[in-house]
């Protein structure tokens, strides 16, 4: 780890320097390139500003020698082709400076005249001054003389000079005579200003020379020489004065006649500072014996560009190569953090799964002592404890079973989380299970006064197959809360097919439209509402529109409830919509969204008043989820709420139908089909509640609203002459306790007695009274034959309807819970007994005489043997597991072992025996363990020794028969 | 007048004796089985509980004094009496019996002493209290067939 760490950090570090090195090349690289095109760019310059400088100075020079040239022909003209000449001193003085604007390079000019030696003297005297040298002293001899006769007024001092003293003079004069043309001297210091300058000199000659003359021919016609001072330095400094950007650039002119030696005409003799980069111009003014050169020189621009740019790049280069490795270092971070998130996640989940263990683990641990401070609460309420003793004993008795419960819910709720709940899937009797919820509330419901009822529609099937324990806890916490909340009204539960809901819900809403007023109107006339109790709900779907909705059409689907129509076996899966609505004071509009939050009720305030956790409804949720179905509310304040759920649960195999069936549902008794029954009800809901359960029965309910109305169903439209059911059978009149008053109940039995005597119905029919609490009991006069308690569950109608009709007495003598069943079952069966407790086996023996069976006892596996030796009449045999000297499982195995053998000779004898025409069936006896400790293990071993079943001891009744049922044929 | 008196006498210490936990539901079932063909049902099954307990706790005293203890043999006489108990309803001595077969799981002397004390204790209780019951019935006369008391 930390080797490669530090070559990970090596890595960056030389890839740092490398993208430094980088950026550096770069650099150098962009700043050779940019200042080479900058050089090249300014050498351009320099070359076009060079080129124009020299055209310019020579056009000017051409300019000036031009005029002089003009001079020339005039001096020509005026001195020598007039006779006497038109021309003087002053003349020509006037002229000259009136046309100085003309020649501005010129500081002057100047006439000489040729004289030759022998004109001297005369020449003299003519103009009246000796010939002088340049030095101002008398010329000595020479061959000729070149004296300036006339001179501009600003160089007036080189009169009477012989311009053939000086020696760059002379040789102009030479040149310029044998060549016809202007001709320059090499530079000089001029005499009057002292800057450098070169003398221009023009040839003058006497008329009549041709164009084509000798060299010879213009010597011998010279007659005189006009020449001018060319003062170059101003010049030039005049000419770049006139320009753009003279500053930067140097300018120097060089007469380079001599190659070797070019003799400066402008600028400074040595250049100061660094000229990098020069250019040399060639210059022509007009004497091909001369040669001229203008060189330009320029100090290097300062190549800021190539500086700025690359530094720019670099600057750039810099910044991306941060920019990366900032990204790099952060990528890294990231990663590394995302791994320790990662890991942080892994130990979150395991400290979640750990936690969900341990809340597991714990509350069961809890649970154990408890139940021993139950047990003991309960021990110490029996014993002599005076009021007060009793008092806080009783009230830990409430907290410890109050714990027990929490600990439940949170045991529950942690097994969800951790994952362990399963929802088995066993058959089960849907209204069996509502019917129980129903009765677990039924003495709180009537404390209150609360309607509690439970409607189950004819199209959910009989047996379902799902977990029937978790349905149960659902139902129970929904129907608990609602018990709990509500103090006046109803709790309705209901299940349909969800389908059918759906179904029946769209119907609303179509005809909402044409609805909506009236029902508005409604509401705001009377107060009643068509529901259960005739309180409002907070959901509508209850209110008797839509139940009667959705009992018309149950009635229109061609089906029967019994053993399933084509339609019920359809799909294999049933979706229930189970709907639990009460009245209470409803969930406040702030709290609905964290109803499902565990440990959350509305307020805080709900808990004091009302007590409980608010775990309840977050582990409804999540069983209705396990169960592939879904959960919702509707809850108005001060109205009540509606619990709606969902949950898929699938249909019974056919196979198994019938037996389930018989075993599942605590079996109604079958007594009462074909009665009749009427039911006076106010309340249309409430009626088709009724109506519910005795359809169950299979009694059939004639449901009217008043009393009065009930005679009038009994004698039909004509009179007594009805020939319906009531005028052959007894039958029962049901009146809601609300109907009933006490001058209305005279009244009926006056005319009910009446009825009697007309032989309309054969007997007074029973009254039975509905009442929800135990107040309205009180109502019921001597007039009403029972009353009803409510909630009603089918199994508690009937017996009540036994005891009222008087038919009870044989049959529900006993428990009606499978009491006859065994009796059919059992009755005239040949049973053996075998226990080694003479206590056990004399009340096994009870118990089994008491179902018809003639039974024999055994005190040993031994003396069950010997009985058992076959041929034998027993039916079935009952044994004792643990049993000194030979138990239960080894006496089964030798009792297995013997019937093998029998069974073995009788194939080998089969032949014989089917000829006499006899055929033996195999011998098998059916044998059931007893036990007290009912576990696994036992069970597994009982059936590897091949027993056929067990029953717990002491016995009870329905397992006795789940056991027995199973092997035994009923006779009847 | 001094019938019904018996009778109601009988029937408060049938209650107590289900409220004092003495007796539980299975006592009921017995007196259910109890008809006209075996008018004492309840009576010789009670009766033949305490002549088969009392032979079973002396075997189990014995096995307790013996030394060193064979607690299966221990385990085996107290199952026994657990199961008679059970099938009568005697709810505490099925419990106590219950507690013994654990501490002799645990091979626990003395908490099996400590229980067998108990447990005789119980069976002592239980055998004075379901006699007399059984002679205020006697009394009472076999007129009246036991129904539960409603609770």
């Amino acid at each position: 780890m930390a080797a490669g760490d530090r070559r990970w950090w090596l890595n960056r570090k030389a890839i740092v320097v490398l993208w430094m090195a980088a950026s550096v090349g770069i650099w150098v690289g962009l700043h050779c390139y940019i200042r080479r095109v900058s050089m090249r760019k300014a050498e351009e310059v320099l070359v076009s500003m060079c080129e124009e400088r020299a055209r310019m100075l020579q056009d000017q020079f051409a300019v000036s020698v031009n005029h002089v040239h003009a001079l020339a022909i005039l001096v020509s003209t005026f001195h020598y082709q007039k006779h006497p000449p038109a021309l003087d001193q002053e003349t020509f003085a006037d002229y000259t400076a009136r046309t100085a604007f003309e020649r501005p390079l010129l500081s002057g000019v100047a006439y000489a005249q040729r004289v030759v030696h022998s004109e001297r003297e005369l020449f003299e005297n003519q103009q009246g001054w000796t010939i002088k040298t340049m030095k101002q002293e008398p010329s000595p001899v020479q061959d000729e003389y070149a004296p300036v006769i006339y001179s501009q007024e600003t160089v007036s001092y080189i009169e009477a000079l012989d311009m053939m003293s000086g020696e760059e003079d002379r040789e102009n004069i030479l040149r310029a005579r044998a060549t016809g043309k202007a001709v320059l001297t090499s530079p000089f210091r001029l005499l009057g200003s002292n800057h450098l300058g070169v003398v221009l000199t023009f040839p003058v000659y006497r008329s009549g020379l041709p164009a084509d003359a000798t060299e010879e021919e213009r010597i011998e016609a010279a007659a005189g020489y006009l020449g001018g001072a060319f003062d170059v330095e101003s010049l030039v400094e005049n000419l770049l004065r006139q320009l753009a950007g003279n500053q930067d650039i140097m300018v120097n002119v060089y007469d380079v006649t001599n190659t070797s030696e070019p003799l400066i005409m402008y600028g400074p003799q040595f250049p100061d500072g660094y000229m990098s980069f020069s250019h040399i111009s060639m210059l022509d003014f007009g004497d091909p014996f001369r040669r001229h050169q203008m060189k330009c020189s320029k100090k290097p621009p300062i190549p800021l560009s190539a500086i700025t740019t690359p530094s720019g790049v670099f600057v750039i280069c810099m910044l991306a190569g941060y920019i990366l490795y900032a990204a790099w270092n952060r990528y890294d971070n990231v990663k590394e953090d995302c791994r320790k998130m990662e890991e942080l996640k892994k130990q979150a989940e395991a400290a979640d799964v750990a936690k969900s263990q341990f809340l597991a683990t714990v509350s069961h641990e809890i649970r154990t002592p408890m139940n021993g401070v139950l047990g003991m609460l309960d021990m110490l309420l029996d014993t002599n404890l005076n009021l007060t003793q009793k008092d806080y004993a009783q009230t830990a008795q409430v907290c410890g079973k109050a714990l027990i419960s929490l600990i439940n819910e949170v045991l529950d709720r942690a097994k969800i989380e951790a994952g362990k709940l399963e929802i088995e899937s066993v058959p089960f009797d849907l209204r069996a299970v509502l019917d129980d919820v129903i009765s677990l509330f039924s003495a709180k419901s009537r404390e209150k006064g609360i309607e509690l009822a439970v409607y189950v529609s004819d199209r959910v099937p009989e047996i379902l197959m799902g977990d029937p324990g978790r349905f149960r806890q659902i139902i129970t916490n929904l129907v608990g809360n609602s018990v709990k909340f509500t103090e006046r009204g109803h709790i309705f539960v209901h299940v349909h097919l969800a389908e059918h809901s759906n179904m029946f819900m769209d119907a609303k809403v179509e005809r909402g439209l044409n609805g909506l007023s009236g029902e508005a109107k409604l509401t705001s006339i009377s107060t009643v509402f068509d529901t259960l109790s005739g309180l409002e709900a907070a959901d509508r779907r209850n209110s008797w529109e839509n139940f009667k909705l959705s009992l018309s059409h149950e009635q229109t689907w061609p089906h029967s409830s019994e053993n399933g129509s084509p339609y019920d076996n359809r799909a294999d899966k049933v979706t229930l919509m189970v709907t639990v609505e009460d009245t209470g004071i409803g969930i406040p509009f702030h709290a609905q969204n964290r109803v499902f939050t565990p440990f959350m009720q509305a307020d805080s305030s709900t808990s004091r008043n009302y007590g409980g956790t608010g775990i309840g409804l977050s582990i409804s949720k999540c069983l209705v989820e396990l169960m592939g179905g879904q959960i919702n509310f509707v809850s108005r304040p001060h109205i009540g709420s509606t619990f709606t759920f969902t949950a898929v649960f699938q249909r019974c195999g056919k196979s198994v139908g019938g037996d389930t069936k018989r075993t599942l549902s605590e079996a109604l008794p079958t007594c009462f089909r074909g009665m009749g029954a009427i039911l006076v009800d106010r309340r249309p809901v409430r009626g088709a509640v009724t109506r519910y359960h005795l359809q169950r029965l299979g009694i059939s309910v004639e449901c009217v609203s008043t009393i009065n109305e009930v005679l009038n169903a009994i004698q039909g439209q004509n009179g007594c002459l009805r020939s319906g059911m009531y005028s052959k059978q007894p039958f029962i009149l049901l009146i809601e306790h609300d109907s009933w008053g006490t001058k209305v109940d005279v009244c009926l039995r006056d005319q009910l007695l009446q009825l009697k005597e007309n032989g309309c119905i054969p007997e007074m029919p029973k009254v039975v009274l509905l009442a929800t609490s135990e107040s309205d009991k009180m109502k019921a006069g001597s007039n009403v034959d029972t009353v009803i308690m409510k909630p009603l569950r089918a199994s508690t109608v009937a017996a009540c309807f036994q005891e009222v009709l008087g038919m009870g007495k044989q049959q529900s003598r006993d428990r009606p819970k499978g009491s006859a069943f065994l009796n059919g079952l059992l009755d005239g069966k040949n049973i053996l007994v075998v226990d080694d407790n003479k206590v056990n086996l004399r009340v096994a023996a009870g118990v089994l005489k008491k179902y018809g069976a003639k039974v024999e006892c055994a005190e040993s596996g031994r003396d069950a043997l010997s009985l058992l030796q076959l041929p034998h009449k027993y039916d079935a045999c009952f044994m004792d597991v643990q049993m000194p000297e030979m138990d239960g499982f080894e006496a089964t195995r030798q009792i297995r072992m013997m019937e093998g053998k029998a069974n073995e000779k009788n194939r080998n004898g089969e032949e014989t025996l089917a000829e006499e025409g006899f055929a033996m069936a195999e011998w098998h006896l059916p044998i059931l363990a007893m036990t007290a400790d009912v576990i696994q293990a036992t069970y597994e071993e009982c059936m590897k020794c091949g027993m056929d079943g067990y029953v717990s001891k002491p016995f009870e009744e329905a397992q006795l028969y789940q056991a027995v049922a199973k092997f035994l044929v009923s006779d009847s | 007048m001094e019938y019904s008196n018996l009778r109601r006498q009988a029937a408060y210490m049938k209650k107590s004796l289900f409220d004092q936990g003495y007796l539980d539901e299975q006592f009921y079932q017995l007196e259910e089985l109890q008809d006209d063909v075996s008018p004492n049902f309840v009576e010789e099954v009670v009766t033949l509980f305490f002549r088969d307990s009392a032979r079973l706790i002396s075997n189990i005293e014995q096995a307790l004094d013996k030394c060193p203890q064979e607690f299966s043999k221990l385990n085996a006489f107290v199952h026994q009496l657990k199961g008679s108990t059970s099938s009568i309803g005697a709810s505490r001595l099925k419990n106590e019996c219950t507690r013994f077969r654990d501490y002799c799981d645990e091979e626990n002397l003395e908490g099996c002493l400590k229980s067998f004390q108990k447990l005789k204790r119980e069976h002592a209780v239980l055998r004075q209290k379901l006699e007399s019951y059984f002679q205020l019935l006697r009394q009472v006369g076999p007129v009246e067939k036991a129904t539960r008391p409603s609770m």
